[in-house]
């Protein structure tokens, strides 16, 4: 571990309404993030993986409670003052929303759009900001005179890349990437997965992505978090998590998705039994043990800590320490 | 057809110039080149969109009946000084004797002073256009702004916002017109700010509403993630989206802020001094038009007033139909 990491969540906790409504939607995430690494954040709808990212720079509604630190550069996001706070947004941290076709404002051209950012943190001149927008949209694979175009003249995997060239504007430090490819097809998400890796690796950003797509992300990132009932419940290397989870939540993720060239997991594809539980009314102990194929009695009463599993490879289960490994997998 | 060609040209001109800068290929002229094309853009597109727009407002019948009323009212009231001249108002110099029915030499008749009332007619066009638009500038303008500050914040702020937008709403409109006419002092500045003041709730209430609806897009929590304050999102985002609704709300205010001020004039709240057609008609009723028969006093100005107000209502439901598809085209 460096002396200090990019980012450092310390557990983190997001509450949505209060008193007897409130709904725990992150219970006590702790993750760390280095400088020009890419950490992957993988789990159901419902997760509380989109609260997390939205944490991060503090763009929860009103009538959600954070607490915990949320370290960016060694500064508490959560404690900054409202000017700080608008300053860091962007320039320190970018998002890259799901959903490009919303993200953008219909009546702007999307010149004017990416430069957005540059003249809203005074970086620059209109007419440097336009000098900057035509590189930016080069960088990302545009022609430069497409920054007169309106969102509705572009595909959605151009407006992808146009809400990609906006996260860089301001030269980032890290960029949060809320399911990037989501709602594209198949072509346009290895497009797009490849330029966000691409221009990761050239300027040096760090990446924080979240997926549903497990596989989408163990190609992508260098460090898996598996997220599960406000919880990460398995974290380590990309591979390590992908190919051997050792949480059974971890494994049911990576065996739904069907694996070319590996005829058994075509041959018996997968699902969890159940739904995610209803974060409002969470079962005792571990939350996943209603739906766990190797869950024991201590399941049911004990809340599983995250275990070494692995070189940087940690786990929530109580049969992580045991060195029994559900024969399952 | 000359517009078309024009943009033409100044296109070709713009790749000329292109041209003969990327063959100097100097760094420093690039910025140059890329903002002179930049706005020569901005222009065609502006150029386009108005074409856009006109050629959807065309196919409004009713819409274009409005604007051609509206035009040659506009026409008329415009260079009334050069056809009537400001001397019509004049009482000591009346070419006519009072009362006189309409004839070749006063159209419609002159009034109890003999005065021509076909000159007091286009002379008074002036006054009431002026009055209809600055106070429905104003009573829009005040509608927005609260209407959008109360969408953009909303909590307990809003709702606050809203209850004395209410308490506006239930109060009758002429009745706080008149008080404000009354209270202050006589001219047509006052007219136009009682009936901004007064007419302003209708419009906040859409503005709220149609705020709400742009705020909750993605592309706010975006303007909000890159660092943009309240205003930035206000001005920059939500604006843009509510202008069309504000746009059609101004011409459909208009006829009604004229007929408040022909009221309030008909009242004898207005200035004495300036003929409008609501002063006209309080003179008519003064002069016992009504009771002898002196049609030509007491309908003109009446009938005036009516054809505005339908102009401008006409125009302002065919800007609607345009801007806002969704009302669909059977308007």
């Amino acid at each position: 571990m460096s002396a200090r990491s990019l980012l450092e969540i310390k557990d983190l906790r997001v509450t949505y309404g209060s008193g007897a409504a409130a709904v725990p939607a992150v219970r006590g995430v702790d993750l760390t993030l280095e400088a020009g690494s890419k950490l992957g954040v993988a789990g159901e709808s419902g997760c509380g993986k989109s609260t997390l990212a939205l944490a991060l720079l503090r763009l929860l509604p009103a009538s959600a409670r954070i607490e915990g630190e949320v370290l960016l550069d060694g500064e508490d996001v959560l404690s900054m003052s409202w000017g700080r706070l608008r300053a860091v947004r962007w320039a320190g941290a970018s998002i890259v929303f799901q959903g490009a076709m919303h993200s953008l404002n219909a009546v702007h051209r999307i010149g004017d759009q990416i430069a957005e950012p540059l003249l809203v943190h005074g970086r620059s001149t209109p007419a440097a900001a336009r000098r900057r927008v035509g590189e930016l949209l080069e960088h990302v694979g545009l022609p430069a005179a497409r920054a007169a175009a309106y969102p509705h003249e572009l595909s959605g995997g151009q407006r992808q890349r146009v809400m990609i060239a906006m996260a860089l504007a301001c030269d980032p430090r890290l960029i949060v990437a809320d399911e990037p490819t989501t709602a594209l097809d198949v072509m346009i998400q290895a497009q797009i997965l490849r330029l966000i890796e691409r221009l990761v690796a050239e300027e040096s950003i760090s990446l924080l992505m979240i997926s549903h797509d497990l596989a989408v992300l163990a190609d992508t990132c260098d460090r898996l978090a598996v997220m599960y009932a406000g919880r990460v419940v398995e974290e380590g290397p990309a591979r390590a998590v992908y190919e051997a989870a050792a949480h059974p939540y971890g494994r049911a993720l990576s065996s739904a998705f069907p694996r070319i060239g590996d005829l058994a997991s075509r041959r018996a594809p997968r699902g969890l039994p159940g739904d995610p539980p209803d974060p409002a009314d969470l079962p005792g102990g571990c939350a996943f043990h209603p739906r766990c194929a190797v869950a024991v009695d201590a399941c049911t009463e004990l809340d599983q800590e995250l275990r070494e599993a692995g070189a940087g490879h940690r786990a929530a289960c109580v049969h992580v320490g045991s060195r029994t490994p559900g024969s399952t997998s | 057809m000359t517009t078309a060609k024009k943009t033409e040209k100044k296109t070709e001109t713009t790749k000329t110039t292109e041209t003969t800068e990327t063959t100097e290929a100097v760094g420093g002229t690039k910025a140059a080149k890329t903002s002179t094309t930049a706005t020569s853009l901005v222009w065609q597109r502006r150029r386009a969109s108005v074409a856009r727009f006109w050629k959807q407002y065309r196919t409004h019948r009713a819409g274009l009946y409005g604007l051609a009323a509206l035009a040659l009212i506009a026409l008329l009231a415009a260079t009334a000084p050069l056809t009537v001249g400001a001397d019509v108002q004049s009482v000591t110099e009346a070419p006519g004797t009072a009362l006189e029915s309409p004839s070749a030499e006063f159209p419609l008749g002159t009034d109890q002073f003999g005065r021509s009332l076909l000159g007091l007619l286009i002379w008074g066009a002036r006054i009431s256009l002026l009055v209809g638009l600055l106070a429905a500038a104003l009573s829009v303008a005040i509608g927005t702004v609260v209407g959008i500050i109360a969408g953009h914040y909303g909590g307990w702020f809003s709702t606050v916002v809203m209850r004395i937008t209410d308490w506006f709403l239930v109060m009758p409109t002429l009745v706080l017109a008149i008080v404000l006419a009354t209270v202050m002092s006589r001219s047509m500045w006052t007219v136009v700010l009682a009936i901004g003041v007064t007419s302003w709730p209708t419009t906040a209430r859409l503005v709220r509403a149609q705020t709400i609806a742009v705020e909750s897009r993605p592309y706010i929590e975006r303007a909000t993630a890159l660092g943009g304050g309240h205003g930035h999102v206000m001005s920059r985002h939500v604006l843009p989206n509510v202008m069309p609704l504000v746009l059609a709300q101004t011409t459909l205010c208009i006829s009604t802020a004229i007929l408040t001020e022909a009221t309030l004039a008909f009242l004898g709240l207005g200035d004495p001094t300036v003929v409008s057609w609501g002063g006209m008609l309080q003179d008519a009723r003064e002069a016992g038009a009504v009771s002898s028969g002196h049609w030509w006093y007491l309908a003109p100005p009446g009938l005036a007033i009516a054809l505005v107000a339908l102009a401008f209502t006409l125009c302002g439901r065919a800007v609607e139909a345009v801007l806002n598809p969704k009302l669909g085209v059977g308007r």
